[in-house]
């Protein structure tokens, strides 16, 4: 194989991949439902008790944007570090081994498309929220901002690839992973308040999760003077981590996947439906 | 490339360890391949015809890089399959029986054009290739249909297409038409001779546990059963060397199970026995007419009575009975998990 046709197979396998996502995951309507209404009841629900107790509107905005960042969150953890072990179940795993394309390129297109398809649910949220609550937006430095919120996604969903490895060698107990993980990452991960809040030990632990610092420089960047003081590390330092872990969570998903692969010829159990 | 043989084994074996849930440290050894060895020349239909658990999934699994031999070799396309799997891979597909693969909310063509994404094929092409292929197995008035509304025959009609329209060189089958109705099953068969017609230099190894399937299609098949290969060859072949010994059929009436008494008779060299509801119907390989006499005598003696008897053409399933040495149906032991 020449290297022109492996990477035209590789850019090929990725938009296929993505194409169940982009196209697919759309024709099911029931996700406007769980995907767009049920966060922002959850937004909601944040709004009222910080109206309640008189917060500055700010806050507002903090709880829009973490409303939309925790949907790629669940993106992650439902679509991306689940997913092998779902296509181990239907029978698509052993397709995507004896197919001669790259399996990064099989989960590359996985992430592609869930970002896509959590784009559509995440700008929904957004305007939907900022609408309803009138949240007070300054964007200072578009470019930068885009910055952040794209080296987050990278991170994010390296971290989603390199976990559906490690998922697939826990088999049956992944399921039981994602629901553990769920819940206390929407709260260290300061989802509905500055991640500070929870002090700097416990912020440090949750930066392991791209979202937290994610957020925490999204926020600064948005509501510029209301962060001067709520804000864990300086965008930039937080920008610099994000990158660094973008690039580190990758290349363990390479490795991951290159380990599961032997072993699981090996073993001969991996990717076998029910085991 | 070069290679002339398609497929090629050396005493393949594969031992699975598997640790027993509730007592962790007992491990226990299935030895699903013990020392298989055979090649297929380019351009041949070759069968793997045995029983559940005779090692045909563990074979196939092997020479499409999903495992690994436990020892032994095995080349696809003149390739070692244990050193260089990615090399193998540009070279083979897969199709299996039973198989759902795909996604539920794409329909039959866009699951279709996806999967030959992965194989690097241009979309237009692709896009041919599929609608053509769907009018062959007589699926085009479901192109549009999104697969979790298609039935299992319409499934595997789809994957079927799947694993052709790649045409690729070396194409293993694991029992494909497993699950699927008569009318369905000859369609597919048809398929691939027509397709095997069609494309000369294209190698296909197909396994199954249909006999009439193996004699039907392939131009050679290796019997195997708790993997060893048991007898290998043309089936007409395999059928001839039987000619020497009769196959008899009798039906009996008025017993339930004639194996103990059909043990007494000496030199019944094979025997296999099918339960009906007023009868049993036992199928023996008898070494010449002097014995049938005896077995008469048993039968009648141990209270059966002899409603017929018919010597017959010896098929693939006498052949298979008489190098495995118990029927097809009858559990041997290694049940497939
Ligand atoms: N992953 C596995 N772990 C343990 N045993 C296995 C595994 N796969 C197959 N076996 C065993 O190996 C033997 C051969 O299985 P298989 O190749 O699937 O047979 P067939 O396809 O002919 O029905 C069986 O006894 C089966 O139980
Ligand atoms: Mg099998």
């Amino acid at each position: 194989m020449s290297g022109r046709s492996t990477w035209t197979t590789f850019w090929r396998t990725v938009c296929g991949r993505a194409y169940p996502r982009v196209i697919g995951a759309q024709r099911e309507r029931s996700w406007v439902f769980f995907e767009i209404l049920l966060p922002l009841l959850q937004v909601t629900a944040y709004v009222f008790i910080y109206r309640a107790i008189q917060a500055p509107p700010e806050f507002l905005g903090f709880v829009v944007l973490g409303g939309a960042m925790s949907a790629y969150w669940l993106n992650v953890l439902w679509s991306m570090a689940s997913q092998l072990y779902w296509e181990k179940e239907t029978g698509n795993l052993e397709l995507y081994i004896v197919a001669p394309t790259s399996r990064m390129a099989i989960l590359l297109g996985m992430a592609l498309g869930g970002m896509f398809q959590t784009t559509l649910r995440a700008v929904a949220i957004i305007t939907i929220g900022s609408l309803l609550f009138r949240v007070p937006m300054t964007v200072t430095n578009v470019p930068v901002l885009l910055g952040v919120f794209l080296t987050t996604l990278v991170a994010l969903y390296g971290l989603g690839m390199m976990l559906s490895s490690l998922f697939l060698l826990f088999g049956r107990e992944a399921w039981h992973f994602s629901n553990l993980l769920q819940e206390p990452v929407s709260l260290v991960s300061g989802f509905y308040f500055p991640v500070r809040a929870l002090g700097q030990v416990i912020a440090a632990a949750a930066s392991a999760l791209p979202i937290t610092l994610g957020l925490d420089a999204m926020r600064q960047l948005l509501f510029p003077s209301m962060m001067e003081n709520l804000r864990f590390l300086s965008a930039d330092v937080e920008l610099g981590i994000l990158a660094g872990s973008a690039v580190l969570f990758l290349v363990l998903a390479h490795r991951a996947l290159a380990h599961f692969e032997k072993l699981a010829r090996r073993e001969g159990r991996l990717t076998v439906r029910g085991q | 490339m070069s290679s002339e043989l398609a497929i090629r084994t050396e005493d393949l074996r594969r031992v699975f360890r598997t640790r027993k849930r509730e007592a962790k440290k007992q491990k226990r050894e299935v030895v699903a391949l013990d020392g298989i060895a055979f090649e297929v020349p380019r351009g041949e239909l070759f069968g793997v015809l045995g029983p559940n658990g005779a090692g045909k999934t563990t074979t196939i699994k092997i020479l499409a890089t999903l495992l690994t031999p436990t020892s032994g070799h095995a080349w696809v396309a003149g390739i070692d399959v244990a050193t260089d799997p990615k090399a193998v891979r540009h070279h083979i597909g897969m199709v299996s029986g039973g198989e759902t693969s795909g996604y539920g909310l794409l329909t039959v063509e866009e699951n279709l054009w996806m999967f030959s994404q992965f194989y690097g094929m241009e979309t237009r092409a692709a896009r041919a290739r599929i609608r053509e292929l769907l009018a062959v197995v007589g699926l085009s008035d479901r192109a549009k249909t999104k697969i979790y509304h298609l039935s299992t025959g319409m499934r595997q009609k789809m994957n079927f297409v799947r694993g052709f329209l790649t045409e690729p060189e070396i194409l293993f089958l694991d029992e494909p038409t497993l699950g699927l109705d008569v009318q369905t099953a000859r369609t597919l068969r048809g398929f691939v001779s027509n397709w095997l017609r069609e494309h000369p230099d294209r190698t296909i190894l197909l396994t199954t546990h249909a006999m009439h399937e193996a004699d039907e299609l392939c131009e050679r098949v290796a019997i195997i059963d708790r993997g060893r290969i048991l007898a290998c060859g043309a089936p007409s072949n395999l059928k001839r060397d039987l000619k020497h010994e009769d196959v008899v059929r009798l039906r009996i009436g008025g017993l339930e199970d004639v194996r103990p008494i059909v043990a007494t008779v000496p030199s019944v060299s094979r025997f296999s026995q099918t339960a009906h509801d007023d009868c049993v119907e036992v199928d023996v390989i008898l070494a010449n007419d002097a014995v049938l006499t005896g077995l008469l005598a048993a039968v009648e003696a141990g209270g059966g009575t002899l409603l017929s008897l018919e010597k017959r053409a010896p098929t693939l399933e006498d052949v298979f009975l008489d190098v495995v040495g118990h029927g097809f149906e009858e559990p041997n032991g290694g049940g497939a998990s």
